[in-house]
């Protein structure tokens, strides 16, 4: 088996997921919550990736990334390499790529709070952030798993993206998904199975966790 | 209103419009004179725009028209685009259906506005809400194990806990069994008058009204209507909207004189009415009787024998026709609305200023305790 791209794709599917969350929240909140009117534009853009081929993403974002693209100049200046076939680049995607997963799960949950729970906590003199934090979030705990999940999944699993933008460099961006795709390739049968049945178990364990987690969806805190 | 120039402001003014983008406009325009223990009831049938009106003044709405000024402060002014933030105003809020928290304890929903103090000072606080609010068994049960009237006064506690100047309940026993409602009104009150705090309450329920409340806003699909006295608006309505929306019954403020086998005698003015005692009779209540409980006599008529306890010597101000029957207006010593059949009317020949007495059963009267 190959360790090193199972190691990788751990790693890249963490990071993934805890930017997702940073980024995540902010804009799940104001999906949930805002009156602009062209809020569906926006939700549009975020539900993309869900329908875009893989390939069709990866070119744009291979495009975007470029030397001759202003993001891909300023990458190059500050960390004197190209983004394409680098890491980093590869986290941008994966980010990209995975966005609905953890937006549309957070938007749900935190607009399923009961509005009156959140005015309730206005009136007792608690801001807008930290009304989040008191009461949106630990309410909306199974819909946060639920998109930690699904992201960590999704990004363990890509691979056009991946192979568009990250190539497939041993150590840098030859994730799980890519070096089975190369055994397989290779005639290497052996290898591609373990590998391939390592990834099923640990979809399905996830999973299962996740689900049994949710049974409990009425009272979480019952459960801490 | 006069413009009195000399008056001091009102502890509070709300003159202000919300309107909704469907076209829906809600007026609210009342005060509250004095700081200090009173009960101002938002009055009207669904629909009303009681709860917007008080929306308003928790600044959950923002007024698109006019005023609100509380104990000198502007709270809010949609000209200068002025909008005090519910987390600055200094309001307990009591919604509809509770809201607690569902994930916190009943101590940590008390403790939820009080993240500002020491610790040591929040428990202290936090355990006086639960003694006075006899909560104290319940502490670290989670909301949903409780029972309605549990859980209002776990609301009530956690609107109350960082001492609010003003107190805002949106229909507060509405979510109560009938019976928890009457035994609450009365512990409601007593308990709205010890924290001698000015409370604004929405209720649909005249009953309620009449039983919580010191000063009256009448509001009907969105319009102010009336405001004033309790006692007053129920005398004289300005206009029909509020009569209907106040119902046919006579209300009149009395005395309790004595309760003897539960029969109570109330004195109302010069007049002596014998009611049901309906419990937890302090020394006033309003007397309600409805119209058509009310039959009418010749006085001079030989006083038979009758299971009707009540009658009452008076004359008749006005008739007015409705139909197969006719509206009297009676004044027995307070005035007294009476309905009866044309028939009847035509049969003793009544008319304006004729003496005549007022017959009523004590168990056609309805007595609501008020202190």
């Amino acid at each position: 088996m190959d360790w090193q791209a199972i190691r990788l794709s751990l790693w890249l599917a963490s990071l993934t997921t805890a930017s997702l969350l940073l980024l995540g929240v902010p804009l799940a909140y104001w999906l949930a919550f805002s009156h602009r009117r062209w809020k569906f534009l926006v939700e549009a853009v975020v539900a993309m990736p869900l329908v875009l081929p893989p390939t069709v993403l990866g070119f744009y974002l291979l495009m975007a990334m470029g030397p001759r693209s202003p993001l891909g100049r300023a990458f190059e200046g500050l960390f004197g390499h190209t983004l394409p076939f680098s890491f980093e680049g590869l986290l941008l995607a994966s980010v990209l790529y995975s966005l609905p997963f953890m937006i549309q799960p957070l938007a749900t949950a935190f607009a399923a709070v009961d509005r009156g729970l959140i005015e309730a906590s206005w009136c007792l003199g608690e801001s807008r952030p930290r009304t989040f934090l008191r009461i949106i979030a630990p309410l909306s705990w199974a819909g946060i798993l639920t998109g930690v999940v699904l992201s960590f999944a999704h990004t363990l699993g890509e691979f056009g993206v991946v192979l568009m933008v990250g190539g497939n460099l041993p150590g840098r961006t030859r994730t799980v998904s890519i070096a089975i795709y190369d055994q397989v390739q290779a005639m290497d049968y052996g290898p591609a199975a373990r590998t391939a049945a390592l990834l099923l178990l640990v979809s399905f364990l996830v999973l299962t966790f996740t689900y049994a987690l949710r049974r409990h969806a009425r009272k979480p805190w019952m459960m801490i | 209103m006069d413009d009195d120039l000399t008056a001091p402001a009102p502890f509070l003014r709300i003159d202000a419009e919300r309107r909704f983008p469907g076209g829906a406009t809600i007026e609210a325009r009342f005060d509250i004179p004095q700081p200090g223990f009173s009960v101002t009831v938002l009055f009207g049938p669904s629909g009303s725009g009681k709860t917007t009106a008080l929306r308003l003044l928790a600044g959950l709405e923002r007024a698109d028209v006019g005023t609100l000024q509380v104990d000198g402060q502007t709270w809010s002014d949609a000209v200068r685009g002025l909008h005090r933030p519910p987390q600055l105003r200094d309001v307990g809020f009591l919604p509809q259906a509770y809201h607690l928290f569902p994930h916190l304890s009943v101590a940590a929903n008390l403790a939820y506005g009080l993240r500002a103090s020491a610790p040591a000072e929040r428990q202290a606080r936090v355990d006086e809400l639960l003694a006075l609010l006899e909560l104290t068994p319940l502490k670290d049960r989670p909301p949903g194990e409780l029972s309605g009237g549990q859980q209002q006064r776990v609301a009530l506690g956690r609107a109350l806990a960082r001492r609010p100047q003003l107190l805002l309940l949106d229909e507060p026993l509405s979510a109560l069994d009938r019976p928890s409602q009457l035994r609450l009104r009365k512990e409601l009150r007593d308990l709205l008058r010890n924290l001698d705090l000015p409370t604004v309450l929405v209720t649909h329920d005249r009953a309620e009204a009449l039983q919580l409340g010191d000063r009256l806003v009448v509001m009907d699909q969105g319009r102010f209507c009336q405001c004033g006295d309790i006692q007053q608006v129920f005398d004289r309505p300005t206009d029909p909207a509020v009569a209907r929306i106040l119902g046919v019954e006579t209300v009149v403020r009395g005395q309790v004189e004595s309760i003897m086998e539960g029969l109570a005698t109330v004195a109302v003015g010069p007049a002596r009415i014998l009611a049901a005692d309906p419990g937890s009779l302090g020394r006033e209540a309003f007397v309600c009787i409805r119209g058509e409980d009310v039959a009418v006599e010749r006085c001079g008529a030989a006083a038979t024998e009758s299971t009707a306890r009540n009658r009452l010597a008076g004359r008749i101000i006005a008739l007015q026709a409705e139909g197969s029957l006719v509206r009297l207006a009676l004044d027995v010593g307070f005035p007294l609305e009476s309905l009866v059949t044309r028939q009847a009317c035509q049969d003793l020949g009544l008319a304006e200023g004729d003496a005549v007495c007022a017959i009523l059963k004590a168990a056609a009267v309805h007595l609501l305790p008020h202190d």
